[in-house]
């Protein structure tokens, strides 16, 4: 494989799981207070978070590009104070990819503490368990098949994450082309062993994110 | 010990549990049919159920009061809970189980660690699997693992339930014993008059949530 293509696919992979690492602990908490409580406007945010899931994801990438630009309010704030330009930067990929996969991992999340039996974390709290030490310890493990779950999906969802990346990250070779923008552009281009050889490498990571999570799951039912 | 529950009422489906009642024994029955209102009793004082309202202290120490709004969090109350249902952390062995209210690591047990473990005769399962424990088995390492909590007071609900015979005598000669062991008090939750007399000093009957009467269990059940 020629080196552009390997440094597409570390890029891909990097921004991929740096994506899932940032809407991780933003997806459990989202998750575990939509499972947990009932307050007021919780019907409004279940409805915005899965949003991208429904929406075209060219038209979730519109949202972004309008809000992120250097004209948007977010993307003014950022470039004012912080220096920061997120649109057609690696950001935008970070942004795109975060945006799109957020829904899958927090439904699915979510599905994993509405299986913990809530009276393991009663009975940690009669042993003398803080609320801290009863989601670390009870909850969270008990609930680590639908987060696994839900990171390898959100994982995998941003791998392939196309039409919002290209409105507000574009296809600049060297910048912001992944692997899904790659394949399509050399397709168009005709230049059918690229696109084949990343398909490989597409298939290649989507197994290996299944079958590492199916592992892991697999370890931690024989514990 | 000292377990003052004043003016306590809380509204179930078919009844109110209503109960006024100063427990002063170290080892108390709570004895009653099913649906009695015994094992919401025993969640109010654990602080795992609020009650509507409710004067609980036990040693002088304030639990609840409704009047205040105020509520003791559960984990401060420092009692032993051993429930009816499985209750052992099903991702954890037998021994980080044990370990969990005593906050102790593995392999660095404490004298009282192996009073316990001994007594209940459970040594041979620490690094056991919870799901490969029989139900026997099952309720010893969850009575180890509340008296390894260092409770003040320990809260049984019908701990002997579903157990054959054998096994059944077996646990009721070691929670006859347990309290001149460890000190610990007990309220000990039962529809069986023979698990109250074998271990209790007291018993208070309990039907549809108000207490019918209370004594000598061999005398009341007997």
């Amino acid at each position: 494989m020629p080196p552009l293509e390997w440094q597409i696919v570390r890029f891909t992979l990097a921004v991929c799981a740096f994506s899932t690492l940032l809407i991780l602990p933003v997806g459990l908490a989202t998750a575990w207070l939509l499972d947990r409580y009932h307050w007021p406007g919780k019907l409004l945010v279940e409805t915005v978070v899965t949003l991208p899931l429904v929406l075209p994801p060219v038209a979730t990438g519109l949202v972004l590009l309008k809000m992120f630009g250097r004209r948007g309010p977010i993307g003014h704030f950022l470039s004012q104070h912080f220096d920061i330009d997120v649109v057609f930067t690696w950001r935008a990929v970070v942004l795109a990819a975060a945006v799109m996969s957020f829904p899958l991992l927090v439904r699915s999340a979510r599905v994993g503490f509405q299986g913990v039996d809530q009276r393991l974390e009663q009975i940690a709290r009669t042993l003398g368990a803080r609320d801290m030490r009863v989601f670390f310890t009870i909850t969270l493990p008990l609930a680590s098949r639908g987060i696994v779950a839900g990171i390898v999906l959100a994982f995998a969802r941003a791998v392939g994450e196309f039409g919002a990346t290209i409105l507000v990250a574009g296809n600049i070779p060297g910048r912001t082309t992944t692997l899904s923008l790659e394949i399509f552009s050399a397709v168009q281009l005709g230049h059918d062993a690229t696109a084949y050889r990343l398909l490989v490498v597409c298939v290649v990571i989507a197994f290996s994110a299944v079958w590492l999570s199916e592992l892991l799951m697999k370890k931690r039912s024989m514990e | 010990m000292k377990l003052a529950i004043r003016q306590l009422s809380l509204r179930l489906q078919q009844f109110t549990l209503g109960v006024d009642v100063d427990l002063q024994h170290a080892r108390t029955a709570i004895f009653g049919p099913s649906g009695a209102g015994k094992t919401s009793l025993l969640e109010t004082i654990a602080g795992l159920r609020r009650p509507d309202t409710a004067k609980i202290s036990f040693n002088d120490q304030l639990f609840d009061d409704s009047g205040q709004n105020y509520s003791l969090p559960v984990r401060l109350r420092r009692l032993g809970y051993v429930p009816q249902y499985d209750s052992l952390f099903p991702h954890l062995s037998v021994e980080r189980n044990l370990l969990f209210g005593s906050n102790g690591k593995p392999k660095d047990h404490t004298l009282e660690f192996h009073h316990i473990v001994d007594f209940l005769d459970i040594g041979h399962l620490l690094d056991r699997h919870v799901r490969s424990l029989s139900r026997g088995e099952n309720q010893r390492v969850v009575i180890a693992r509340a008296l390894l909590s260092a409770p003040q007071l320990l809260l049984l609900d019908e701990p002997l339930t579903s157990l054959d015979a054998k096994l059944k005598n077996a646990i009721l000669q070691q929670l006859q014993t347990l309290h001149r062991e460890f000190g610990v008090p007990m309220l000990f939750v039962t529809h069986d008059p023979m698990e109250a007399t074998a271990i209790c000093e007291e018993v208070i009957l309990l039907q549809e949530g108000r207490i019918i009467g209370r004594g000598d269990p061999a005398k009341l059940l007997g």
